[in-house]
Formats: C-alpha cells, structure tokens, sequence
C-alpha cells in the first residue's frame, strides 16, 4: 500500500515537473540542500531575470541582494539548524532562518518539512502560519521540501479529517503546493517560476 | 467587454473579431487541446457521479447561504477578521476603499478575482487616488492594456507574445525580446517590486468554509500567496455563492475545478487561509484582515427555482472552451464581465438585461457547455429562459410575435408552410431544389449556402399512401416528423418507413395532428407557444397505446425528450401522459440498432467512403454516439473525420440571426469532412443536413450529404 502511494505520489509530482528522490535521514537533505545551492549559479543558472531589461526600480531591488548564496530554513529545530549551517558555512552559503520579508530580492534555497504528502496529486501540505515559513517556500528559487514517508496519504479527500484539523486550530496558513509556481498566460506557453519557485525538489523521507 | 447598443452593432463586431486570425488559431488549438488534457485530468474518475455531487453539494449550500454566511461570520469575528457584507457592487468597493482609508493604505497588490472584475473594483480604487496593480500574470496585461479579461482563467488568451512584448516596453522602458519564458521573468522581476511596496492586498476567494472561517485560494503562479502574505492588510472580496459548510465539501470541488478548468490535476497552489496570521508589517505583528461578502443579488437569486443553479458556478470557464461560438468570436464579444455560457446567463443578473439582451441570442444552442459544466448547470436552457425572459420585460420583436402567432394554430401553420412553396418557386433553381436567390432583405449574408425549396408533397399528406400494412403487430410505432422532414425533406422519412418495414410486425403509424415540436418558438424567446404546442403533441400521441416514437430529427426528439418535462411542469395533470411520452422518444438510429436489432444480411455494402456527422443534440442531447456509426458501417465505409461532434452551425433561427458566425462553423465543418476524402456525409438531423449539403453545393463540392435513413434505405437488398 505504502509503496502504492510513494509510487503514484511521485508520477504525479514528476509530471508537474518536480524532482523527487528518497533519502534516509534529515542529514542527507542538508547535503543535498547544500550541494544543489553550491552548484547553483545565484540568480543566473535559473534564468530568475537577472538579466533580462526590467525597469530601473525593478533592477534596483537586486542590489537589496547580498553578493552571497542564501538558504532558507525557518522551521528546524536548533539542533539541525546547526548542523545546516557548519555544512553551508564550508560553502560560504549563508543560512537564515527569519526576517525573511528582507530578502524579498530572492533566496536561493528555501528548505521546509512537509506535513503530509497527497499520493492522489503529488501535493505537499505545508502548515505555514509562521510568515517566514510561508515566504521560505514563496520567494525561493528553488523550494526543496522534504516529505516523511509516515506522512504520505492517498488524496485530500481520504486526508480531510486531518486536513480539517489543521484548519479549525485558531489563525493559520494552510498551503497546498504541487510542482514550481507556473503560468501559462502567455500564449498558454507553460512557463515556471512566475512569482515562485523555478523549481520544486521533493525528498522523500524514509522514516518508517 | 461588449459595447454594442443593437444586434447590427453586434453582428458587425462579430464580423470583426472573425477577421482576428491569431485570436481565431490560438483558440481553436486550445479548443482542441483542451479536450484531451480535460480527459487525461479526469482519466479514472466518474465525472457524472462528481458533477452531480458537486451539484446537489453546491445547491444544499445555495439554500443554505444566509445560514452559512451567519456561521461563517461567527467564526471568523472570533478570529479577529472584520467580515462585511455588501448588498451590491458599490457598497463592496465603498467598503474596500474605506478599509484602505481607514488603514492609510495607498499602494494594492490584487490577485486574481472575477468578482471583483464583477463589481469594477479598480476603476472605483483608482478614482480614491489608490494604486491598484494586478499580479496574476494574465491580469497584469490586460490591466496595463486596459481591457476586460476575455476568459475566467485565461485572462490575456486573445493576446501573442508580442503585443504583451509592447506592452512591456512600455512599463520597463527597455527593448523586449518576444520570448515567453523572458516575458514571464520580467513580470516576475518587475511584480516583486510591487509586493514590496504594498500595503494593502486584495484578493478573491474560491470557497468560504463556514465550519472553520477559512478562505480557501486556487491559483498556479503563487500571486496569491505573495498577496496575502506580504501587505499587511488582506481584504478578500467574496460572492456568497462560495460558501461551503466545511472542507469536505470545499475539497470536493476542488477535484473537480483544475481538472475541468486547465485540464491539471490540481493547481501549483491552494492556499487555506482562516483569520488573521503572522505578519511582520502589521500593528502587533497581525495582519489586518477584512472579508466582504458580496450579494449584488444573489440572495435573491438563491430563491430562484429555475436561475438559483448558476450560483452553482466554480468558475472554472469550461463553458468558453468547449463553445462553438466562443471560439470564433472571443470573449470580448461573449459576455460582459463573466464570459462564455455562464457569462450570458449572469449578465443578465449581475450587471443587468441592456447588457444581456444581445448576448442570449448567441447561443446555437449546442449543448456542448451543459455536457461539459463541472456543476451540471443546464447552460442552453438558461441562456434560453433569460433571452424569453428579456423578451417578456422588454416586448417581443414583431417577427417573433409572430411566429409565436402562427405556430400556436396547427392549421394556419401547415397552411402556411405549404404555401411557402409557391412563394419560393420564383426564385428556385432548375431543379426545383435550392432557393436560387431572394430579394436581399430576407438574404442578408445568408448567401453562404443554399436554401432548399420545400417538397411538392409534404410527408403528412403522402402518409395514407405510403403506410404500410402490419397484420398482427408485435411492436406499435408512432413517427415523429418535425418541420423539416415533413415539409422539405419527405424523403428521409419515407426511407426511414422502409427500413422500419423491414422488422418483424412492426406497425407505424404517423399521427396527423403532430405539429411542430416548439424548438424554434424556444430560441426565439417564445416560452408560452413553445408551450401550447408541447400540448398539442401530447395529444396528438396516444403515448399508452404506442411501443416507441421515432423521431429522424435530432433536435425534434431531444426537445421532446428533455425540455417538454420542464414545459410542462405546471401542468400537473398531463404528468402521467407526459411521463409515458417522453420515455418512448427514440431516436432512427437507436431504434434500427438497440430496438429492431437489424441484420446487416438485409445491406448490400456499397464499400463507398462514407463520413459522418454527430448532430449536437443527438450526441449530447441524447446522448446517442455509437448507434448511428454501427449503422453506417453496415452499408458503407464510414470514414471518421475530424471534430465529428462539433456544431455545423444550422441551430435552427440561428443561422438566420447569426450568419457570420453560421457560415464560419460550416466552413470549418465542410474543411473537416473534406479532408476525409468521403463521397457522402450521413448524419441525423434534417437541420444538419440543410445546412451542410447547402454548404456543399454553394461551393460546388461532390458530396452528397444525407440522412442515415435514406443511406440505409438505398442499401437494402
């Protein structure tokens, strides 16, 4: 059944153009989170505009951007948090966790942990009442997410009890996310990474 | 939007928006891939049983509204979220530029919102002073373009890549490269900026779940989440018809809305907002949240026996892909604010009849709209009831009077149309067979297929001659000919007669006092007379003593079929008789194929290239796709062709009122059928067949084109 759903979760999220790969530990996705930001070229690799002809006060909100690479990780705990940042540091990434508002001109890595996966669709269900954690998966260029295999579930429909849940539980942000932000207003030219993520890399956490 | 004060306004508009061949290219693939992405998306699940659920869910909350909006309230307040609500459009954009007022906002970001499109929300900001900037990609054009949206989802469809390339050199001031992938980073990169300097965000709401006080947003770009996250104040403008009880029911449509919308599974983005939350601009770091509820008549509406069901709308604009008219036309010229069918229907309701009237008539009636709508909203037969509702505030048109007078007298009408005959010879071909001209008053732009001349000797009065004799019946069959196959094409049903002859004991009888089925008096807005001759029919047939009534007439029998039913609703004594009439229409083909069970022994195959083409209310209206096919291939080589199930254009009244749109449907069936490299097109319809075979020989094309009865008929042994 599980093997179903890590199955039919992937197809589907392949097909709206995410990456997906399994990994063992929360360490791995520290690895891999650092070596895809190592890797990447800021701004340019992604073609996030940097250097196409935007008008001047557009251009002028780059300059807000610090020369280096910047990773994202507002919700982890401490623990983690210090070893992202031993591993990033090497790479002279910096890591921030808030005040993410600041960095509105991008961010190259948002990193988040999912609290449920939708087999059905190849959707994650982020609670993103904390603002930080909400804008970590919003101005990135790259979102990588990663997903508890425990967490996996067939659909929305057959999740909603728990979905309902964390919705009537005070003021919260409940985001739905599959594959990178998208449009196709041009023409119907599917394009990714209009106001989002360029890209969506999915890690499927083997916890049980 | 549509600015046209009278139908020759309208008609020549029409005439322009044909002339746009990008707009005419890029919706006709969109037409076309649609279909399959929309079958793709929904590949393993029931589609009738979810249209259904989303319907009785979505009419149980429209009976429900002002309960909902009551729970709804309660819970959101005890969140801390103002929730207003507006009785109309003013009163929802007072409100919203109070809120910013009141808040010192000066710079909005918006996110996507037909209701705000709905009550003309910018136009009313921009006059306080406010700065308003659309993020949706598609919204942002055509706000810098100063248009309406000319679809629900696809805001900028009518626009290429290098008028948007303009309109970007304009904002940026910088040479734009026509690339859509550079395009769309430069929107990202200059929007940014906006959301920087925003303090106010303004967004819609697909759902509004009582239960939980939660807004619920579909988008693809993410526009939203910016919108809503950034600013810090978020005021959602909401129509009450998106209220839901809880989740569950919010979820429900929402398997439905992507899949039917963009043929995806479901968008990038759902966002479940409920109350206010962290907000590192705001006052105590909280964002200050304002929900208007808009009514502008709905409430009203939610008490509507017949209209309440377009409040069912999840706005996904499927209606607009899958429309015949809307593809050549556009959305400029196919609706005011809500485009497609649905947008014809709420003109009319939320922004009022001067801007409904000329709409309604557009429609020709396909069905393509009901079969496709994710809500199950009867599209043709509202857009129908609200054109014979404009008709009876406003006075109906002479010529519509008076065919409404005509077919209400069975007698005076057969007359008439016998007679028409010796009006029209004067003006008839050699062959007696097509109208050769007319004086242009009554020929107008119809001169893109010829007309027939009607027959010598209408079927009815040929009938005692023809009957034939059945001894010791086993099955009893009363015919259902219509106008056209009484009057112009006899032929059809004398073929059809032998073909039914050939069963075992199958008595046919073709009862005298059938007049028309009332279809016409339909389109044109005539709902009294279409009726009084409902009523007739069902005298006319004894429904109890017959086994089946066959129609040749597609559109005759799923008129007869479907809408006497909700004719004759009131008429609560004919319930019995109008049960046992409705239940035997059958269409010639079903009946030869599912009823008779007729041997191919009796067919000599011709091997002959034949096409096909799918009446649109045999298809959809009746739901009948394989019965003909299996038909044709007993007798001769069916050869299917492109688009078979789209409109050929005829539509009955329609053609005559919209020729331009008429004679571009047909050419672009005849292109279709042509390219099949067929001898004879079948199809069940005499309406089908007057304008195609009408098409054909305007342009001088070797194609016969025939009902299947009659290319069954020449193929017995």
């Amino acid at each position: 059944m599980q093997n179903k759903l890590v199955e039919t979760f992937t197809r589907k999220a392949e097909a709206v153009s995410a990456v997906v790969k399994k990994i063992k530990n929360l360490q791995d996705a520290f690895d891999y989170t650092v070596s895809i930001c190592t890797d990447k070229e800021a701004c340019q690799m992604l073609m996030s505009g940097c250097d196409l002809p935007v008008s001047d006060s557009a251009g002028r909100l780059c300059e807000l951007k610090p020369g280096e690479k910047i990773i994202a990780a507002p919700d982890l705990d401490d623990k983690n948090m210090e070893q992202l940042k031993t591993l990033a540091e090497k790479q002279g990434i910096i890591l921030i966790s808030r005040g993410l508002r600041e960095y509105v001109a991008g961010i190259d890595i948002g990193l988040a942990i999912a609290d449920l996966g939708l087999a059905e669709t190849g959707t994650l269900v982020l609670i993103s009442s904390s603002e930080d954690l909400r804008l970590a998966t919003m101005l990135s260029e790259i979102n990588i997410m990663v997903l508890p295999l425990s967490r996996m579930r067939a659909g929305s429909y057959e999740a909603s009890d728990e979905l309902s849940a964390m919705v009537n539980n005070g003021s919260n942000y409940l985001s739905f996310i599959t594959g990178a932000s998208r449009t196709a207003d041009i023409e119907r030219v599917l394009a990714l990474g209009v106001h989002g993520p360029l890209e969506l890399h999915i890690l499927l956490w083997e916890d049980v | 939007m549509l600015t046209a004060n009278n139908l020759k306004e309208y008609l020549n508009e029409i005439e322009d928006a044909l002339e746009n061949d990008f707009q005419r290219k890029t919706l006709d693939t969109f037409a076309v891939a649609y279909r399959t992405g929309r079958a793709n998306a929904f590949a393993g699940i029931d589609i009738q049983t979810l249209v259904k659920e989303i319907a009785s869910s979505k009419d149980a909350s429209i009976a429900r509204m002002d309960a909902l909006f009551k729970e709804f309230k309660k819970k959101a307040e005890a969140l801390g979220v103002h929730v207003h609500l507006a009785k109309d459009a003013h009163e929802a954009n007072e409100i919203i530029a109070d809120i910013a007022r009141k808040n010192s906002c000066q710079n909005i970001v918006k996110a996507k919102s037909m209701t705000a499109e709905e009550t003309h929300l910018n136009t009313h900001l921009e006059k306080e002073g406010l700065r308003v900037v659309e993020t949706d990609l598609g919204e942002w054009i055509i706000q810098l373009r100063n248009e309406p949206p000319s679809h629900m989802v696809l805001p900028a469809i009518h626009l290429s890549r290098y008028q948007v390339a303009d309109v970007f050199e304009e904002v940026t001031k910088k040479k734009q490269d026509s690339n859509v992938h550079k395009l769309v980073k430069v929107a990202r990169r200059e929007l940014r900026k906006e959301y920087v300097q925003a303090d106010m965000g303004v967004t819609g709401a697909n759902f509004a779940v009582a239960e939980t006080g939660s807004l619920g947003l579909v988008t693809n770009e993410g526009n939203a989440r910016l919108v809503t996250t950034l600013p810090r104040v978020h005021v959602a403008l909401v129509g009450l018809e998106k209220l839901t009880p809880n989740l569950r029911d919010a979820l429900l449509i929402l398997k439905a809305l992507p899949r039917n919308a963009t043929g995806q599974q479901i968008t990038s983005y759902v966002s479940w907002i409920t109350g206010p939350n962290e907000c590192d601009s705001a006052p105590d770091k909280k964002k200050i949240m304002h929900i208007v509820f808009l009514d502008n008549g709905r409430r009203k509406l939610s008490r509507d026996k017949n209209f309440s069901q377009i409040l069912r709308c999840i706005r996904c604009g499927a209606c607009a892909n899958v429309c015949p008219v809307y593809r050549l036309v556009g959305g400029h010229k196919y609706g005011y604010v809500y485009i497609g069918a649905v947008g014809l229907v709420m003109t009319y309701f939320f922004h009022g009849r001067d801007k409904a009237k000329l709409l309604v008539q557009n429609c020709v009636n396909c069905g393509a709209c009901k079969e496709v709508c994710a809500a199950g909203i009867d599209l043709p037969g509202l857009i129908k009831d609200i054109h014979a509702k404009i008709q009876d505030e406003d006075g109906h048109p002479p010529k519509s009077r008076l065919l409404a007078m005509v077919m209400k007298n069975r007698r005076l009408f057969h007359t008439l149309l016998k007679n028409m005959r010796f009006a029209q010879l004067p003006f008839a071909d050699k062959e007696s067979r097509y109208v050769r001209h007319l004086p242009s008053i009554f020929m107008k732009g119809q001169d893109f297929r010829k007309l027939p001349i009607l027959a010598r000797k209408p079927f009815r009065d040929q009938w005692k001659d023809i009957k034939p004799v059945v001894v010791r019946p086993e099955l009893k069959v009363a015919l259902f000919s219509g106008c056209a196959v009484d009057f112009i094409y006899p032929e059809q049903m004398t073929a059809a007669v032998k073909v039914i002859s050939r069963g075992r004991s199958i008595a046919q009888d073709h009862p005298d006092k059938q007049t028309c089925c009332g279809l016409p008096a339909l389109m044109m807005g005539e709902k009294k007379t279409a009726r009084e001759v409902a009523r007739q029919n069902l005298e006319a047939f004894d429904p109890e003593g017959v086994d089946y009534i066959v129609s040749l007439c597609a559109s005759c029998a799923s008129h007869l079929k479907h809408n006497y039913p909700k004719l004759l609703a009131e008429d609560k004594k004919l319930s019995n008789q109008l049960k046992a009439f409705t239940d035997k229409i059958i269409d010639f083909s079903s009946f030869v194929r599912d009823v008779m069970r007729i041997s191919p022994m009796l067919f000599k195959q011709s091997g002959q290239k034949v096409g096909y083409h799918s009446p649109c209310h045999l298809c959809r209206g009746l739901e009948v796709r394989e019965a003909p096919r299996a038909n044709l291939s007993m007798t001769h080589n069916y050869v299917p062709t492109d688009e078979e199930e789209v409109c050929c254009g005829f539509g009955g009244s329609y053609s005559l009122n919209f020729p331009a749109v008429s004679r571009t449907l047909l050419a672009k069936k005849m292109a279709n059928l042509v390219a099949g490299g067929i001898s004879a097109v079948a199809t069940d319809c005499p309406g089908c067949v007057m304008q195609i075979r009408g098409g054909m020989a305007r342009d001088g094309k070797d194609i016969q084109v025939k009902h299947v009865a009659e290319l069954m008929a020449e193929r017995l042994k």
